[in-house]
């Protein structure tokens, strides 16, 4: 059996943004739950920083190709 | 057609299953050249400009009172980017004068992602980095002039440099990092993240589809082989659904993001 042990490094880096992502939505949650009239506004700022904790999976599998 | 999707796997049958990868993404010229000018993914460029053109007039060429059910997605769409997106982030002083932009940028981006859903086209011209370049070049371009038309050069340099309410001394090593945060790692991520969206799900799309196929027709060796084929199809299916979200949610994120960016550099303080 032959593959790229970067596949292997990349599985393991996705954690850490699968984590972050995990906190955002549940901050949004929360924040909705306490208080449903703010959703439209947390919302623009939940997909805001869910994009910025998934930037760093998807560098990781730009590099894990790249190198 | 053969150069992508399950010709892959067949040609790779006798020497057993090949994965795929990033050699899946090049595409021959369609004029009989070596990715010249025009492959497949540059027409469905042009495609996706032209059928967000048509989706857009065709929704707002009479416009009624009572709207119909075209001119009432267009324009829920329309008012999504322009309140939604545009006026919450840049401000209702002048957000009006890029909603064009960013109406134009979301419908592209939205039309042209979901190609990667459209059967025979099944491919995402941004799946490619160099489409995505460009776009995120136009964005640096467009936030960083409409910061200067602003303040100046030196005052937006200042503006997005330097921070307020910190201590002096830490200030060297500050202004580097937003200096290097905000003008120059800002287009790579915008575009990466687009790019690479696009990427690993036609990448995932591809392996379920070629797997399964594999697994179904030349694989031999085990009877759990058929059975697990058909629910790599499944779960092919299930990926395609994800895509879809995909797809348009990182329109929404990039168009977003183009008006953060904007919103930054037009605001009064850091």
């Amino acid at each position: 059996m032959t593959g790229s042990l970067n596949m292997v490094g990349y599985g393991l880096a996705a954690i850490g943004p699968g984590i972050g992502i995990g906190l955002v939505f549940a901050a949004f949650i929360n924040g909705t739950a306490r208080q449903p009239e703010m959703q439209s506004r947390l919302q623009g700022i939940a997909i805001l920083g869910f994009a910025l904790a998934e930037a760093l999976a998807i560098i990781g599998i730009a590099l894990a190709f790249a190198l | 057609m053969s150069d992508i999707g399950p010709g892959v796997v067949v040609l790779a049958a006798n020497k057993g299953f090949e994965a795929p990868g990033p050699s899946d993404f090049n595409l021959r010229d369609v004029f009989f050249g070596h990715q010249v000018l025009l492959t497949k993914l540059s027409l469905l460029l042009i495609l996706g400009a032209l059928v967000a053109f048509a989706f857009l007039r065709a929704t707002s060429r009479k416009p009624s009172l009572v709207p119909s059910k075209g001119q009432y997605l267009g324009e829920q769409a329309y008012n999504f980017v322009r309140n939604g997106v545009a006026q919450d982030s840049i401000g209702s002083r002048d957000y009006m004068r890029f909603v064009p932009l960013l109406v134009s940028i979301f419908f592209f981006l939205v039309v042209n992602n979901l190609f990667s859903l459209v059967p025979i086209l099944q491919f995402a011209p941004f799946s490619r980095a160099g489409f995505a370049y460009g776009l995120a070049a136009l964005v640096w371009l467009t936030y960083n002039i409409a910061g200067i038309a602003r303040h100046g050069f030196l005052g937006y340099l200042k503006l997005t440099c330097v921070p307020r309410g910190v201590p002096l001394w830490i200030l060297p090593l500050l202004v580097i990092l937003e200096f290097f945060s905000n003008i120059v790692v800002r287009p790579v991520t915008l575009s990466l993240r687009l790019f690479a969206n696009m990427f690993a799900g036609h990448l995932l799309l591809l392996l379920f589809a070629g797997g399964g196929e594999y697994m179904l027709l030349h694989a031999t060796g085990s009877f759990i082989l058929k059975p697990a084929g058909i629910a790599a199809f499944l779960l092919g299916v299930a990926v395609g659904l994800l895509e879809f979200i995909v797809a348009i949610l990182q329109a929404y994120v990039f168009t977003l993001l183009t008006a953060q960016y904007v919103g930054g550099a037009l605001a009064d303080s850091h």
